[in-house]
């Protein structure tokens, strides 16, 4: 029988197409998704005795040290209540820090896994940006607890009710941002480790350049010629924060130019960073 | 025709050896530079065969190499081969966790590797948990899983702890779980590595009857491991590789024995220098030869032909009487019978005097199946052991034994393949009309 006669199912080559997209085949995986989200909600916080409440008090300490520091330190809040526009920040940002910094670590962590059975990678970063969701979720519960009690007990709160609509769209872009960069980062660390150094050093300078803790109407000079806030606009962190900031407050920069703009940035490090990782997956048990 | 469900064209690996530093950048760069101008790889030239004992020149070496072979469906094929020889490379490749450096694989059907058991268990989860979890890992869907579910758990034999966090179970109880979740994959290709090494005799049992049926529903099965009986019983064809090399691909009666007498050199004869096989300054083995009734050396045999042993040593004291024994075994390394010489030997009753003696053991025509036996001479004080008195050697002498369809054999005019057994003696039948 000849080739030509029999249709095979998998051809295996040393190099296949360098983007071959196998978004197709991740479908099919979609209970293995679902399951291991699953797994990673239920098993963190086995033997705890505060279980899940602990994804709440990280973000309250985070918030009231911020309060305490930053608004001893007189910085601008953009008129916005201080715990409100802090906890708006922390929330938000942890999501992203988490997920970068647990996808980025894809390969090495899942090494054990990954040597033993074949399923598509890229299983494993969606997962645990998902799984984040679950946690972002029960955060917003805080969040939005907060909000109300600022909501009936001040004016200072304009909120955009038809853009709330816009919100899952923002968490969208941030998840997206936060899986582009961490399939890279773990597909350039598998071979030379030189990079985890850089991570949380990384991550620690990126929260300042993301409007966590100021607005970026701060920022009204130019920096080398070019206008300081835009060039904050071009993260995509920063622009989702200061639009959910908006949308949900009134205050806050909210330009669908830099929204647009960040959409493409994120979409062209998504496309980018799958054409790495497929490339990685292939030998990186020979490296890892 | 059956249909072929794996065809291996030239399938070949590189690795680099030592660690990744700033050399494995260097090289890392040059690679770089020869694609970018659109020339051949630079160190896919280099390598050496992967002989993991021998020191090498080079840092690249080939763990796989030229690797053809095809599977039909409903073919269960054994990979044997020493550590090292490639058999874990080539099951990573073909279950995908890894690609290879050169030629293609092609596969047709749902691969199921299970290259380790258990794979993906999290320990804090409960034996239910952890099923649907590997399940899934193994590339089944939750309504599969779910179908499945009661026969999985059935099979574990584990059911009282289902509900219960896998870390509380015993190491046997977790890998019967693991297997279970794997044996009801119902993949059109399954992938084994070595897993029947852990459980119970009775759970090891089951597996191997597990991956009968699996190959009885015309399913193909790849199964590694180090177990030649378990291959014998469950394999129809024998992949033995050889330092990364196919050494032989074929039936897998052939393949095991290649494997088995791999580096015993076939010896028909061996010579001892004095005091290299002794008991201490008593006796010193001198020589072992095997040869036919004829009296000529050879270690190649007819089941008609009869086989003779040779020994000869030398009694450097005058204080014991010495025994020879010969333990024949079969290429399992099973003893197919030890022979002892005591009841022949006429220095029973007295020391033996110092000098060179000389045996001879006829084994009788008609007596070996066919297959590949080696002998182990041993030679000890009598009656006891004083003070563990004795010397063996392993692996003295080799030969093999093969079927020319003679009809003075066994088998007479029986002209079929002779069913598998031991031993394959020619006795005596009495066969009379009574009515």
């Amino acid at each position: 029988m000849t080739d030509k006669e029999q249709d095979w199912d998998i051809v295996v080559k040393p190099k296949t197409a360098a983007f071959k997209l196998n978004f197709k085949e991740v479908l099919g995986y979609r209970d293995l998704i679902l399951l291991m989200v699953k797994r990673d909600v239920t098993t963190i916080y086995k033997q705890t005795i505060l279980g899940p409440l602990w994804m709440l008090i990280q973000p309250l300490f985070a918030t009231l040290i911020y309060t305490f520091t930053f608004g001893q330190a007189q910085l601008s809040t953009d008129g916005i209540p201080g715990l409100l526009f802090y906890l708006i920040g922390q929330t938000f940002w942890t999501y992203f820090a988490e997920c970068f910094n647990k996808t980025s670590n894809t390969f090495i962590a899942n090494a054990g896994v990954f040597g033993k059975v074949y399923f598509p990678r890229l299983v494993m970063p969606i997962s645990v940006v998902l799984s984040n969701l679950v946690r972002l979720a029960i955060q917003i519960v805080l969040l939005t607890g907060v909000y109300l009690y600022f909501y009936f007990s001040t004016d200072k709160l304009n909120p955009h009710f038809l853009l709330f609509l816009a919100i899952p769209l923002l968490v969208l872009l941030i998840a997206v941002f936060s899986l582009s960069l961490g399939i890279l980062f773990t597909s350039f660390t598998t071979k030379y480790r030189d990079l985890t150094f850089l991570l949380s050093f990384a991550v620690q300078l990126l929260m300042f350049l993301s409007c966590v803790v100021f607005p970026a109407s701060m920022f009204k000079g130019t920096t080398f010629g070019v206008n300081t806030q835009s060039i904050l606009l071009c993260n995509p962190v920063a622009t989702s924060l200061e639009a959910i900031r908006y949308i949900i407050t009134g205050n806050g920069v909210f330009s669908p130019a830099y929204i647009f703009l960040s959409a493409a940035i994120t979409l062209l490090l998504f496309l980018g960073s799958i054409i790495v990782f497929n490339r990685t997956e292939k030998t990186f048990m020979d490296t890892v | 025709m059956a249909r072929k469900v794996i065809e291996v064209n030239s399938l070949g690996k590189q690795y680099r050896l030592g660690q990744v530093g700033t050399t494995t950048l260097v090289d890392d760069f040059k690679r770089w530079t020869y694609r970018i101008r659109g020339k051949e790889d630079p160190f896919l030239k280099l390598g050496e065969e992967n002989d993991r004992t021998k020191k090498g020149s080079s840092d690249y070496v080939w763990a796989l190499q030229d690797i053809n072979f095809e599977v039909e469906q409903g073919e269960v094929l054994g990979i044997i081969g020493k550590n090292g020889a490639g058999k874990s490379t080539l099951l990573k490749i073909l279950s995908r966790t890894t690609a290879p450096t050169t030629g293609e694989y092609k596969i047709k059907g749902r691969v199921a590797s299970l290259l380790e058991v258990g794979t993906g268990f999290h320990p804090d989860l409960t034996g239910r948990e952890n099923v649907f979890l590997n399940g899934a890992i193994l590339g089944m869907t939750k309504s599969e899983i779910r179908k499945n579910f009661d026969a999985i758990v059935d099979f574990s034999g584990v059911e009282r702890y289902i509900d219960t966090p896998v870390k509380r179970y015993s190491s046997g109880m977790y890998v019967r779980l693991a297997f279970s979740v794997a044996a009801h994959l119902n993949p059109e290709i399954l992938i084994v590595d070595e897993v029947l090494a852990v459980g119970d005799i009775e759970f090891q049992e089951k597996c191997i009857g597990k991956m009968k049926d699996v190959a009885g529903n015309g399913k193909t099965v790849l199964f590694v491991s180090h177990n030649i009986n378990a291959i014998r019983t469950l394999c129809t064809k024998g992949l033995f590789l050889k330092n990364g090399r196919v050494n032989l691909f074929g039936k897998v009666q052939h393949a095991t024995e290649a494997y088995l007498f791999e580096g015993l050199d076939n010896h028909a004869e061996r010579n001892f220098l004095p005091g290299q096989v002794a008991i201490d300054k008593l006796c010193h083995l001198q020589s072992v030869s095997v040869c036919n009734e004829h009296g000529q050396l050879t270690n190649n045999f007819d089941v008609t032909e009869s086989v003779k042993l040779k020994i000869n040593y030398a009694v450097l004291e005058k204080n014991y009487t010495y025994t020879v024994h010969y333990y024949v075994k079969n290429s399992s390394g099973d003893v197919l019978f030890v022979a002892m010489d005591n009841k022949y030997s006429p220095y029973i009753n007295d020391p033996q005097e110092p000098g060179n003696y000389s045996e001879e053991l006829t084994i009788n025509s008609n007596f070996f199946n066919e297959g590949s036996y080696s002998v182990l001479v041993l030679i000890c004080t009598f009656p006891t052991m004083v003070d563990d008195k004795f010397c063996a050697y392993d692996n003295a002498l080799n030969f093999t034994v093969s079927d020319k369809n003679l009809e003075t054999g066994a088998r007479g005019s029986w002209n079929r393949e002779w069913p598998a057994s031991l031993v394959r003696p020619d006795f005596n039948w009495v066969i009379s009309k009574i009515g």
